[in-house]
């Protein structure tokens, strides 16, 4: 269902990402790890599209459609989600209308009708709770004030109504203690399916304890530099980055 | 991109102010120009009594000796006062219609494409119980409700019929807020007013409906000048909303007008506008020209005006709705949206002026700048001698969208009484790509993020309007902004 081939990328004229090759199938989970400043959150936004991020030769092929030539409201219509490893303030619009716009604008890409108020509560309700989310956090504006937990609970929560076919997780495992980390954990897994794949990008091997995958790769200097089972992840979190960054080097 | 980024454009320019129609109706005219006798033919045409012409003579002398005010933060090619005519009535609405049976259906099918109901058994945007004043040019041709708010003892009718029927109220209050020669346009529209809305509420009673007025200006080169009294008796309450549209034409027209509130006793008024003027095109050519003059006098203890607006058409806005703090534990209070896109200018803001004991104001401005447009803040807090107790708290925050618009705060603060407290908070902001970025990867279309972020922005403001307002204020909001970036 995505295709990366050859991909590279600068930002600010500088390239980031190397030429980079990866291809997922339905209902898969992919981990991508790698040392801080290897192209990890680079490669995320420009699977999301994202402003500045400047795609230089390669292709990213999804459900045989090609992605880079899709606005980035356009990709999440198609089903791209990315939770952000920052998610962003956005002082004065209440969770609940943004989650609302969000839900009716990829409904209406869908051809589906748009929820109202009424169906809207309900449909996000099943998910609330799961998730641990209160009512209050609803009404409250979206990310101000929210502590980083409640951030992370907040992606996951939009993730789950969005109904996204590829899911990009950034870092979501940072700044996350124990409990919150357990929580996003089964929210994610839970969301787990045959027709949903999951890009799970980590510097840390404890998420995957959580979500587990199906395949981890290892991301250097802008490179894909060896993949392998799920195995892989726990052999990096005892020998570290080091033979890697050394190799790039 | 691009290619798609110019049909979304085009598309726009289309959608984008949907109230650019004119009427075509037979009206009748004032000779071109300004001049007494001009004055002396609208007071003859809706048949004054002396006092009344002599009233707008004197006003139009003092008017001569004055100059145009030149302090705002706007720029425009002079004026010629002498080129616009001053009274555009359509024909069937000069002798002032007795029942919706007698007005032009020209005229009903306008209002109903405004989306305003002139037949009692329609509402308002769903909304039952708004009662409506529709004035077109230089004349009120419909009112609805009246029976039913007379059953309250609400007087709720043009102001030119109350000349005719409650001279000794009209006489009373008109001017008494707002004197003549208060200002250079505030005394313009005392010469040659032409209609506005008039409100009495009764001593003890909460007016069962919200009342509004509905101005449109059809008529080419034609100033519309109304003046709006509202008069609240002891321990009363009424909600007011005005609202406001005119043709796209190419050429700037003028919109003077006058409001004036008086509050008794215990009384509350509040007035809320959605003032969506035709703006002028994406190059500034066109759109009206916004001088007016609002001001509400809280004379009773315990009373309160609030106003509450949104501003977001005119090419030009000079606006201050103001409080004058009288009466004991009186409470001013304005909440404001000025949104400026492409070329408009808004210097908007409000004068709280406090005069008697434990009074206090408060005041949310947000205004919101895109385009190559300028957007001020003016504001005057002043503390007399006899406030004891006095406070406001005042709170201005700038949006920027794109790099050439200009956002300005000007607070002015005396205060002759020690034991007053002025408070002033204020902000600059612009909507971060992040924050975009974030909202469309959620799916949402830039312009549609553009209007949500702003809409959170203005959200302290836009929940003071009445609840069946507010949801076509923050359309209204998205709207004024659209082709603001990409």
């Amino acid at each position: 269902m995505l295709k990366i081939k050859n991909l590279h990328a600068t930002v600010d004229g500088k390239e980031i990402l190397k030429g980079i090759d990866l291809a997922m199938g339905f209902g898969e989970v992919h981990a991508i790890m790698g040392p801080n400043g290897s192209g990890k959150s680079t490669l995320s936004y420009v699977l999301a599209g994202r402003n500045g991020y400047e795609v230089t030769k390669g292709e990213v092929l999804y459900n045989d459609k090609n992605l880079l030539e899709m606005k980035p409201e356009e990709r999440a219509g198609e089903g791209v989600f990315l939770a952000f490893q920052y998610p962003v303030e956005l002082p004065g619009v209440s969770s609940m209308n943004f989650l609302k716009a969000a839900v009716n604008a990829v409904r209406k890409y869908r051809g589906e009708n748009e929820l109202d108020a009424m169906d809207f509560l309900k449909f996000v309700r099943e998910t609330t709770k799961m998730l641990n989310i209160t009512d209050d956090m609803l009404k409250r504006a979206v990310n101000v004030g929210f502590s980083g937990g409640e951030k992370k609970r907040n992606e996951v929560l939009q993730m789950a109504v969005l109904k996204p076919t590829l899911s990009v997780l950034d870092e979501t495992d940072s700044g996350l203690d124990v409990d919150a980390l357990r929580i996003v954990g089964e929210g994610v897994t839970a969301l787990r399916s045959p027709h949903r794949s999951m890009l799970v990008i980590t510097h840390y091997q404890r998420l995957l304890d959580h979500i587990v995958p199906d395949e981890v790769h290892i991301l250097a200097d802008g490179k894909i530099v060896r993949s392998g089972g799920k195995e892989l992840a726990v052999e990096l979190e005892q020998e570290g980055y080091s033979r890697y960054t050394a190799d790039a080097a | 991109m691009p290619a798609i980024n110019e049909t979304v454009d085009q598309v726009k320019s289309v959608e984008k102010y949907k109230y650019g129609f004119v009427t075509d109706i037979d009206s009748e005219f004032a000779p071109k120009g300004l001049s007494e006798d001009i004055v002396r033919f609208i007071s003859a045409k809706k048949e004054e009594p002396a006092w009344l012409l002599e009233w707008r003579i004197k006003a139009y002398r003092h008017w001569l000796t004055m100059d145009e005010p030149d302090w705002a933060k706007i720029g425009y090619p002079p004026i010629d006062y002498n080129d616009a005519y001053y009274y555009s009535a359509p024909k069937s609405g000069d002798e002032g219609p007795e029942s919706l049976d007698e007005v032009d259906p020209e005229l009903l099918a306008t209002y109903e494409k405004l989306g305003i109901p002139l037949h009692e058994q329609e509402v308002l945007a769903g909304v039952k119980n708004v009662a409506v004043d529709a004035v077109f040019d230089s004349v009120s041709v419909a009112t609805t409700f009246k029976e039913t708010l007379a059953e309250h003892g609400v007087i709720f009718c043009p102001i030119s019929e109350a000349v005719k029927n409650h001279p000794e109220l009209v006489q009373k209050y008109m001017g008494s807020v707002v004197p003549t020669a208060d200002n250079y346009f505030a005394a313009l529209n005392s010469a040659v007013f032409t209609d506005g809305s008039f409100v009495f509420i009764p001593k003890g009673v909460r007016c069962p409906m919200e009342l509004s007025t509905y101005f449109r200006i059809n008529a080419a080169n034609t100033g519309q000048f109304e003046r709006t009294l509202i008069i609240a008796e002891e321990g009363s309450y009424v909600s007011y909303l005005e609202g406001c549209t005119a043709p796209m034409r190419d050429e700037n027209q003028l919109h003077a007008a006058v409001v004036e509130l008086v509050t008794k006793d215990d009384a509350e008024i509040k007035y809320s506008t959605v003032q969506n003027w035709y703006p002028g095109d994406e190059n500034g050519v066109g759109g009206i020209y916004n001088f007016v003059t609002k001001r509400g006098a809280c004379r009773g203890k315990n009373s309160k005006i609030s106003w509450t607006q949104v501003e977001t058409g005119s090419a030009i806005t000079w606006k201050y709705p103001s409080c004058i703090l009288q009466g004991d534990n009186s409470v001013g209070e304005f909440y404001s949206v000025a949104i400026t896109n492409n070329f408009q200018q808004a210097d908007t803001g409000t004068k709280m002026i406090h005069l008697g004991r434990n009074t206090s104001s408060r005041i949310i401005a947000k205004g919101i700048s895109a385009g190559k447009s300028q957007s001020t803040y003016r504001g005057l807090v002043k503390m007399m001698p006899k406030a004891d107790g006095g406070r406001n708290f005042t709170q201005c925050d700038s949006l920027l969208i794109g790099k050439e618009c200009g956002a300005h705060t000007i607070p002015y603060i005396e205060s002759k009484n020690p034991s007053a407290r002025v408070e002033h908070e204020a902000t600059t902001s612009k909507i971060a790509d992040d924050q975009l970025f974030y909202c469309r990867q959620r799916g949402i279309a830039e312009e549609d993020a553009v209007a949500l972020i702003v809409n959170g922005f203005c959200r302290e403001v836009l929940q003071e309007l009445p609840m069946e307002f507010a949801v076509e204020a923050q359309k209204l909001v998205g709207i004024s902004l659209e082709g603001s970036v990409g």
